[in-house]
């Protein structure tokens, strides 16, 4: 089929039919800000950080979804555009802890001009978030500004759930569901302002459908679902990013052949990933590349020791006795 | 979640479901379950449209759902159980803890509060099985009260006093009241005729008032003919958007899918609207004939009326008038004699507002939570199950009868060329007779206001609300606006679903917007973050200024506007409309603080 013509900011590009705008940004090198899309997820365009003005449409619309048309003019830039992404990330950032976003996000943030304080201090973490019906709500007086801040969920070793840092982008569904690992052991609970991520009654992960790929981690942007090895660093004060090295292998488990991104740091893994554009993983995991690394660090000595001298003490008769 | 229904439970969602075929689906275990797999994606895929019903029909019985009740629905309809949790908790009437077996849920909106709403709530404040609610579609005779009682059916109330709400709560019975119209009986009535005339519940008393003469003739036509009628007639819906009928209901007609559904939206729950609850408790079977007409014009063989679970009086009516027309032969395999196959299924609501918007309402049916879908595709391309679909209002489909047997033309010539038709207004609040009121398009403000008996309270308005929470207040320069689509439109205000309410200027607007505030942060679906945070921080600024801080104009417009341009449905698009109108009005500038 013939590719589609449109107008970017005014310059002409040629995409093939079916792509999005956000596509054709791509192609013409601008790229526009996202949160709930990621290339290896179906588009919920709920975020609407990536709204792009379109002469003849009422509203703006979300480039990450909506489909190119022949002779389509798309502003990317225009005072529109610019006041509602500057509005989401503001309207984010008064009511979730977004310390751990992406530099890129904190780039387009800055750029727009972000002052999410002008709604007033933020008001304390509460307890009930969970509880909250649909339909009723706690009227304040406006002093502060209500957000999702809450204890953090920590019911396994693996990985622990931070909802303060959750913006609702839908990812972690859709990775536990449809999209990468058909489990659907999370799914959006609640209605309105009291949305949120959850298993059937807010039961811990471990009696729930959970089969801890951690695949709900690696989609997620905001640092909201974390290993736990992170988190309980970052609580010591010892996770450093910066010291940090990052080794690609291939998983020892099976025949499939996933790729992994061991994130190394003082000698010892402390998370793993995979990358999003690999074609047998697509980012995503099962529960022992992801989280079944502790035999290596078991090793002790053998982690360090050639693989000859490994194996030639293997074939003595009575290593067991030599330790 | 291991936890297991008990049998009370069970035997709700059997008594809904039917009994369970195999112990993959939580019956009795068979030798041959061990050996042959059921369920899978398709199955899971079809059943999952009976969530809803199966969740209420374990609320109806037990008063709310347990886990255990949750996980056999589940296991039932091969639903994830965080997925239908998420379901069951999206809807305000269905309770996920355990609570008294009555529940009353008084209505404290935009018009009954003041008139005895917000005083019963106040007297009855702290008891666990009384809440406060959004508009219940009664504001003609406020103050109502909805109540849920396990076991027995759900039921509306017009109460006068807190002790006639304590008394059903106790065990009484409330009283229904049927519904009238202020103008029955005039001989210019094309809408409302029968209402308050004929008897709701009989088949024999519709047809002998002229009820199913536009079927015999719609069939008659045949499909293509009534297209054209329709289009003649230039009818635009009368939900709120007023998009023209005949162009949904031809690019349907015209698909090159054949399976294709038709949906009556019977949600009305935008405060102050309640015309479309009147046309289904007065005169059932003109709406079950006008989805049929539609169906047949459209190439529909199933239609669903999708009804707010606050009205089931109505709904139980409608389940009335389908039963006999099924047995009339005019729903079913051949509808009146015309080779056709066109039936109805009832779905009710849970308390969901969002749930009138088109898409949010497929969703809903569907089996998923109720948030809107993104446009394109519109529901004429992919609606409901991705078929092509089209969806009208209640009050929209009833004029087809009258353009069927009046002709298209002869439809168009009443009212103005852009708004052809009659038109239905909900007069309430400070007027002499609140109701439902029939006009032709063209009528001025000041005339309806005239007709239901002027301004009474203070006899001086402060404010009329014109389409609801969704539109917005205007003053009395207003009074000589022509209630027109286009006449709206040159004034910037809207008609929305006709809603008409009047407040006298001793009227606390400052209390007024901000329940108008906390309705659509209640209301809000909390999928896109415009309309989740930008409805709470419109709260939040309003309960400041209304607690003495000056107006924050500039922040907003900025919340207003990101609503405006980047939500994803008419919610977020029109939840800072009525409280701008308020501020423009300066109607908060005596009772601040």
């Amino acid at each position: 089929m013939a590719d589609i013509t449109l107008a970017v900011d005014g310059t002409e590009v040629s995409v093939p039919v079916g792509a999005t705008i956000l596509d054709a940004c791509r192609v013409l090198g601008k790229d526009q800000p996202t949160l709930c899309y990621l290339d290896n997820l179906t588009p919920v365009n709920v975020c609407r950080v990536c709204v792009v003005e379109v002469p003849g449409n009422r509203t703006l619309v979300p480039s990450c979804s909506r489909p190119v048309e022949e002779g389509m003019e798309v502003n990317t830039d225009s005072e529109r555009v610019r006041h509602s992404r500057k509005m989401v990330y503001e309207f984010l950032a008064s009511s979730v802890d977004l310390s751990l976003v992406d530099e890129e996000t904190v780039d387009w943030m800055v750029r727009y001009g972000c002052d999410p304080d002008r709604y007033g201090p933020q008001a304390d973490p509460v307890e009930d978030r969970d509880q909250r019906v649909a339909g009723h709500h706690h009227l304040g007086d406006g002093s502060t500004a209500e957000t999702v801040h809450q204890p953090v969920k920590v019911d396994n070793e693996l990985y622990i759930r931070d909802y303060s840092r959750c913006i609702l982008c839908y990812k972690c569904v859709e990775a536990c569901g449809e999209d990468a690992q058909n489990t659907f052991a999370i799914a959006v609970a609640g209605r309105g302002f009291d949305a949120r991520i959850s298993t059937e009654f807010d039961t811990g992960l471990t009696d729930s459908a959970c089969v801890f790929c951690g695949n709900c981690i690696g989609v997620c942007p905001t640092g909201a679902l974390m290993f736990r090895s992170e988190h309980e660093l970052r609580l010591a004060g010892m996770w450093d990013e910066d010291d940090q090295t990052v080794t690609r292998t291939i998983c020892s488990y099976c025949g499939v052949g996933c790729n992994l991104d061991l994130h190394v740091q003082d000698n010892r893994i402390v998370k793993v990933t995979s990358p999003m554009d690999h074609s047998v993983t697509s980012g995503h995991l099962c529960i022992k590349g992801r989280f079944g690394y502790e035999y290596v660090q078991e090793l002790g000595d053998l982690a360090v020791t050639p693989i000859d001298q490994v194996l030639r003490r293997a074939r003595v008769p009575d290593r067991d006795s030599s330790g | 979640m291991s936890a297991l229904p008990t049998a009370a439970e069970r035997a709700a969602v059997d008594g809904h479901l039917g009994l369970p075929q195999s112990a993959w689906e939580g019956g009795e275990e068979r030798p041959e379950d061990a050996v042959l797999a059921e369920g899978g994606f398709r199955a899971s895929q079809d059943r999952r449209q009976h969530i809803l019903p199966t969740l209420h029909a374990v609320n109806d019985a037990i008063g709310w759902v347990s886990a255990g009740a949750l996980n056999y629905i589940c296991q039932r309809l091969l639903v994830p159980p965080a997925e239908a949790y998420g379901v069951a908790g999206f809807y305000a009437l269905l309770s996920l803890e355990e609570r008294p077996a009555r529940v009353a849920h008084i209505c404290d909106d935009v018009a009954c509060r003041n008139q005895g709403g917000n005083k019963i709530l106040s007297d009855l404040e702290g008891r666990s099985d009384v809440h406060p609610s959004p508009c219940l579609g009664q504001c003609d005779q406020a103050p109502a009260v909805f109540y849920q009682r396990a076991g027995e059916a759900d039921c509306v109330a017009v109460v006068t006093d807190t002790d006639q709400v304590i008394k059903v709560l106790e065990g009484g019975k409330p009283e229904e009241v049927p519904a009238t119209v202020p103008q029955a009986g005039d001989p210019a009535l094309r809408l409302l005729k029968r209402i308050g005339r004929v008897d709701p519940t009989s088949l024999e008393d519709y047809r002998r008032a002229g009820g199913y003469r536009a079927l015999t003739k719609a069939i008659d036509l045949g499909a293509d003919q009534v297209l054209s009628e329709i289009k003649a007639s230039n009818l635009r819906g009368r939900g709120g958007a007023a998009f023209p009928m005949g162009i949904k209901w031809e690019a349907v007609a015209r698909s090159s899918v054949t399976l294709r559904y038709l949906i009556c939206n019977a949600d009305e729950s935008e405060p102050g609207t309640f015309k479309d609850r009147v046309i289904m408790e007065g005169d059932p079977f003109a709406l079950i004939e006008s989805m049929t007409i539609a169906g047949l014009a459209i190439g529909a063989e199933l239609g669903y009326l999708y009804i707010r679970a606050e009205y089931p009086f109505a709904q139980s009516l409608l389940e009335n008038a389908i039963e006999q027309t099924r047995e009339s032969g005019l729903l079913g395999d051949d509808v009146d004699g015309s080779g056709k196959s066109f039936d109805i299924e009832i779905r009710r609501g849970g308390g969901a507002y969002i749930c009138g918007e088109e898409t949010a309402l497929m969703n809903s049916i569907e089996g998923h939570r109720g948030e809107p879908r993104n446009k394109p595709p519109f529901p004429t391309q992919a609606g409901l199950f991705g078929r092509p679909t089209v969806i009208n209002n209640v009050e929209t489909l009833i004029n087809v009868p009258e353009i069927v047997l009046e002709g298209g033309d002869a439809f168009a010539a009443i009212g103005t060329t852009q708004s052809t038709g009659p038109k239905l207004f909900c007069l309430s609040g400070a007027v002499a007779t609140p109701g439902v009121y029939e006009v032709e398009f063209g009528i001025t403000l000041d005339e309806l206001v005239d007709l239901a008996g002027g301004v009474t309270g203070s006899g001086s308005i402060g404010a009329i609300m014109l389409g609801g929470a969704a539109g917005l207040f205007v003053g009395e320069d207003y009074l000589d606006m022509p209630l027109t689509f286009e006449g709206a439109q040159d004034r910037k205000a809207t008609l929305g679903s006709g809603v008409v309410m009047v407040f006298d200027d001793r009227t606390d607007f400052a209390d007024l917007s901000q329940r108008i505030a906390r309705f659509f942060r209640d209301e809000s679906c909390g999928q896109c973050v415009p309309c989740r945070v930008g409805t709470v921080r419109q709260e939040e600024l309003l309960a400041r200024h209304c607690g003495g801080l000056p107006w924050e104009d500039e922040l907003f417009e900025d919340i207003a506007q990101v609503m405006i341009d980047a939500s994803i449905c008419g919610l977020g698009h029109t939840a800072s409309t009525a409280i701008r109108s308020v501020i423009d009005l300066g109607l908060l500038e005596g009772s601040r603080g």
